[in-house]
């Protein structure tokens, strides 16, 4: 056991992204020379209207986009350069739940983690105790992953990323889609994880109060690039423009930086 | 604040075989929900051994050939369209893992998780070759009754030294056609079955590579097939020994070595190009 306590969990520095449509008619710049350091042990929130960026940022920080231009650094292993490396460092959820759907969240999760070095028995051990924390019962747990519910495959995606005690998880709308009752499950299991496994966590979301609730710093995204950082009462204040900041929530922050009002972007992402 | 394990830079064999073995258990795991599909391509592929055989059967019923001849082109046939169907099992089962992987989105999970990927295409290959295997025998078993052939003179050793090594060369050839998938998933698929059908015209599956003009030989010699056919059919058809077959062993160990690292380097930079262009997200 050695110690990466003095590395930054998370750097990122100048990182730019452009992607150029199939003829090369049309480019699409989709995150520009975006900056910021998660420290150690915290949950850092990253918002943004749909389109903004978020997805790319974070497939970017999960080694499955390369940058044009910038570097990113999980405990001081640059991506690239040390991807092996940082690839065991790391893990994630995306908003689009990918299961093999015919094999069981059981077969599934025994995949991912033998993937990642992890022996049988203890996949399975540790796959049933997450899931059960989850609230994912013994028979859906054993179950085809096709005959679940969208809510319950996503406890499966969260199961699959926190089953390789990653030291940094990138969460991509990790509750979208889920019901009241288990958005607050996977809210409370990311606490968990957070305060007992020390683990740092990147957190998207369109939810405004799940990110004021879970997230040290929050960082807004708009076309690509971040125009506020801080602590949900430091971006209160930034937008009060004299109100009262407790008069101010975030939906008022997102919809001051971004120009939408979260709605108008649920919309447009149904839309989509 | 706990510590973290500093992570590897590089994996020992140990760990490297267990890696490529998740993959194993998970086609295998796969196989075992798709036991209906595995039922119909069987049964094509009993039907189409049977199918093309007959035709060598009927030349011997008209008389067009007779005695030794005759049994020799049955031989010929059954064991074309028996490598034809290991070989496009192999390839098949290779690219169809990549084109399913993107198909449900799992490819992003895969490629993130920390696996070398000569780990992990080997891993594979390795449930393709057994998978192919086990398919081609009960092809096999079900379709020698329908012929009395004479098999008195077959050397199964060297026809199965003949399986091993050529299963080597397979599996570089399969990684390189899972690449198109990799690259384009709407159609990688079908342009991996032209790699097989290029390699089914030109290997003498069917006819003798000599049946084929000049040029088209000369392409034949590219091919891992035509050593694998030529050799298989000395061995079952004329007894040749392992000794009698080095020349075709040597040629597949040859195209071995160059496909295997030729492939997982081909695969990774094609790997390097999709993350580059951001093609990893999900189709299907």
């Amino acid at each position: 056991m050695f110690q990466l306590a003095n590395k930054d969990p998370l750097v990122v520095r100048g990182v730019t992204k452009t992607f150029t449509s199939k003829r090369g008619r049309r480019q699409v710049h989709a995150v520009r020379d975006v900056s910021f350091t998660v420290s150690r042990g915290s949950i850092f929130g990253l918002i943004g209207a749909n389109g903004s960026g978020k997805s790319t940022l974070i497939r970017m920080l999960s080694t499955l986009v390369l940058a044009d231009a910038g570097r990113v650094e999980v405990f001081g292993y640059d991506i690239e350069r040390d991807s092996m490396e940082a690839r065991q460092l790391i893990n994630r959820v995306s908003a689009d739940p990918s299961f093999f759907r015919q094999m069981s969240a059981l077969e599934n999760l025994l995949f991912f983690g033998r993937v990642y070095g992890l022996a049988g028995n203890d996949v399975r051990a540790r796959a049933e105790s997450i899931l059960d924390r989850l609230g994912l019962g013994r028979a859906h747990q054993r179950a085809m992953v096709k005959e679940l519910s969208r809510g319950q495959q996503q406890k499966i995606a969260v199961a699959r990323a926190f089953l390789t005690s990653p030291v940094l998880m990138l969460l991509d709308e990790p509750t979208t889609g889920l019901d009241p009752r288990s958005k607050h499950d996977v809210q409370e299991f990311i606490r968990e994880v957070q305060r007992d496994h020390d683990a740092t966590i990147l957190l998207t979301t369109h939810d405004m109060d799940e990110a004021e609730a879970l997230c040290d710093r929050i960082s807004f995204l708009v076309g690509g690039s971040i125009v506020a950082e801080g602590t949900s009462l430091e971006l209160r204040r930034s937008v009060a423009n004299g109100r009262d900041v407790e008069d101010i929530d975030m939906e008022d922050v997102f919809m001051a930086l971004t120009g939408k009002s979260v709605e108008d972007d649920e919309e447009e992402d149904a839309f989509a | 604040m706990t510590g973290i394990r500093v992570p590897a830079r590089r994996f020992g064999a140990r760990q490297q075989i267990n890696l490529g073995w998740a993959f194993v258990e998970r086609q295998t795991n796969l196989w075992k929900r798709h036991w209906a599909w595995e039922v119909v391509w069987l049964v094509y592929g009993v039907v189409n051994t049977l199918a093309i055989t007959f035709i060598a059967k009927q030349l011997t019923t008209e008389g067009v050939v007779s005695g030794q001849r005759a049994n020799d082109l049955i031989l010929f046939l059954l064991i074309g369209t028996l490598v034809w169907a290991y070989l496009s099992a192999v390839l098949d089962d290779i690219s169809l893992v990549i084109t399913w992987e993107r198909w449900e989105g799992t490819i992003e999970h895969t490629l993130m998780a920390p696996v070398p990927r000569v780990a992990q295409l080997i891993g594979t290959a390795v449930f393709g070759v057994m998978h192919a295997l086990m398919r081609t025998s009960l092809i096999m078993l079900f379709a020698l009754p329908f012929f009395s052939v004479d098999l008195s003179h077959a050397n199964w050793l060297s026809a199965a030294a003949l399986v091993a090594m050529g299963s080597l060369s397979l599996v570089g050839l399969g990684i390189l056609t899972g690449v198109l998938p990799l690259l384009y998933p709407e159609r990688g698929e079908q342009m991996s079955f032209m790699a097989q059908a290029a390699v089914l015209l030109v290997s003498g599956v069917y006819y003798s590579v000599e049946t084929l003009p000049g040029w088209l030989q000369a392409v034949s010699r590219l091919s891992p097939a035509t050593y694998l056919l030529r050799g298989i059919r000395h061995a079952l058809i004329d007894g040749a020994t392992v000794g009698n077959e080095m020349r075709d062993l040597v040629c597949l160990a040859a195209f071995a070595v160059i496909l295997i690292p030729l492939s997982i380097a081909v695969f990774s930079a094609a790997e390097r190009w999709a993350k580059r262009t951001g093609r990893l997200k999900r189709h299907g």
